[in-house]
């Protein structure tokens, strides 16, 4: 994160003026349980891919199929909707510690 | 020429928001709403002015409306008063906190329940801390000049902060009286048509509008806010200036009858302050020396200009058109005691609530609250904090 700026130095009004910067807010912070993908068991369906609701399943593809599938810790806020969803129940919640 | 003419308080509202040529006009017809919107959905139906009328399902849809049109950088109005400002309480906020330079008519009526819809001041005063400018005009002529100097304020790039147009519920709205209209072309030459917002929409620079600021930013957006309020207290006084220059009116932040060497001062706001000044002239024939203050701005508060013409008076009477419950007195009355805090020499102060839920002030009753404040000169003691003024026991 950059430094933070004070009121003189903003935008007024509640804009900002470069789109997209929802992507830098680190909302995996809110995660109380994580999902963990057990890869022998995940067949690549990618159910949990268009389920997730916020974009947090990444999908590595090579010519044009899916090899591998990953959560992007970054974003994900552990509602464990992957998980609830996953046919071969290759999608574990795990409680985070720190 | 100027025209002369005959307008309730509804039509030169319509009339001065028609002149300032808006752009987006939305509204609901909650009861109790008023002419205003009528009037100009009239004027559009006729091809006299081009706007978009926005019919809207509720007032709390219709501010969201105008305050979404201001962002594009249209000119806009929406009018309320009572039940459908409490219902647009929501959106207050977030157009104070988009900066969205909207003018709001606000025709002041009485809050349920019980039912009423006649004049008192409780809707706008509950809007008091939402980030609005506040203008409170005393007759149909302040009503119709103070639409042209509410955008000229709230577009102002120093403040880009919406603005209500206060007038009394029926005895301004719907009294017809003699009003002196600004030709069209003085009217445009004072406040010119421009973009009015800091960074309109467009599709080739795109922003976030009305993002989330969590308890790193939030605090910083808040303090612009009021900053541009303190800001607004030097463009204000400049504004009603300019009107003048081009109206032939006189305007300031307030309107002083006799105050110089008065021993007692009552301030008021909206229509109660013509009765006021009527009564005190009454008295000064009789040597009694009585003055008025009618407070045409209520936020921001303008502290210095009230210091300046009120310090002079042994008493100070204020009038609050509703009750803050369980407050130690009205808002106007709370907003001066702590002007004259820090004072080596400080007026006694005193509050008088009347006139809730439409309760007329007889010129009796002016005159009983003038002999009220003159025995407190006398005597020194203020008997009771809050008077209230016109109640059944």
């Amino acid at each position: 994160m950059s430094k933070l700026l004070g009121w003189k130095e903003m935008p007024i009004g509640t804009l900002i003026l470069k789109p997209g910067s929802t992507e830098e807010v680190k909302t995996g912070d809110w995660r109380t349980f994580k999902p963990v993908i057990d890869h022998n068991k995940c067949t690549r369906c990618t159910l949990c891919y268009y389920y997730c609701p916020d974009g947090s399943i990444m999908l590595k593809t090579e010519n044009g199929k899916v090899v591998k599938v990953d959560v992007d810790y970054y974003h994900c806020k552990g509602c464990g909707i992957c998980a609830k969803i996953c046919p071969v129940k290759a999608i574990s919640m795990v409680e985070e510690v720190r | 020429m100027p025209k002369i003419v005959g307008l309730t308080g509804d039509e030169a509202v319509a009339h001065a928001v028609k002149q300032c040529d808006v752009d987006v006009i939305a509204a609901y017809p909650i009861t109790p709403q008023t002419i205003i919107v009528e009037t100009l959905g009239d004027f559009i139906a006729n091809g006299e002015l081009n706007a978009e009328m926005v019919h809207v399902e509720s007032e709390h849809s219709a501010l969201s409306v105008v305050t979404a049109a201001a962002l594009t950088g249209a000119r806009v109005f929406t009018a309320t008063c009572s039940q459908g400002l409490a219902l647009m309480f929501e959106i207050l906020y977030i157009t104070s906190g988009v900066r969205a330079p909207v003018v709001m008519a606000i025709a002041n009526r009485a809050l349920s329940a019980p039912i009423n819809i006649h004049a008192d001041h409780s809707d706008s005063m509950a809007a008091r801390d939402s980030g609005w400018i506040q203008l409170y005009a005393e007759n149909v002529q302040e009503v119709y000049d103070l639409i042209f100097m509410a955008y000229k304020i709230a577009e102002n790039k120093e403040v880009l902060l919406p603005t209500m147009v206060c007038l009394d519920g029926f005895t301004l709205t719907h009294t017809l009286e003699r009003v002196e209209m600004l030709d069209d072309d003085v009217a445009l030459k004072y406040l010119p048509k421009k973009p009015t917002y800091a960074h309109p929409i467009s599709i080739e620079e795109p922003a976030t509008y009305g993002s989330l600021a969590l308890p790193d930013y939030y605090f910083e957006f808040k303090i612009q806010q009021e900053f541009a309020m303190n800001r607004a207290k030097e463009v204000i006084p400049k504004a009603m200036e300019e009107f003048t220059k081009v109206s032939g009116r006189e305007y300031y932040v307030y309107n002083a009858y006799a105050t110089d060497d008065a021993d007692v001062i009552v301030i008021s706001l909206g229509s109660t302050s013509g009765t006021m000044r009527s009564v005190a002239k009454e008295l000064r024939k009789k040597g009694i020396k009585v003055g008025t203050v009618a407070l045409r701005v209520y936020r921001p508060f303008p502290a210095k200009e009230l210091k300046e013409v009120l310090s002079g008076a042994k008493v100070i009477v204020t009038m609050d058109r509703t009750l803050s419950f369980g407050a130690l007195g009205g808002p106007l009355f709370e907003d001066l005691r702590s002007l004259f805090y820090d004072e080596d020499r400080r007026p006694l102060i005193a509050d008088v609530v009347y006139g809730l839920g439409g309760r007329d002030l007889t010129p009796s009753d002016a005159k009983a609250i003038f002999e009220y404040g003159l025995e407190i000169a006398k005597t020194g003691h203020i008997p009771e904090l809050v008077k209230f003024v016109g109640v059944r026991e």
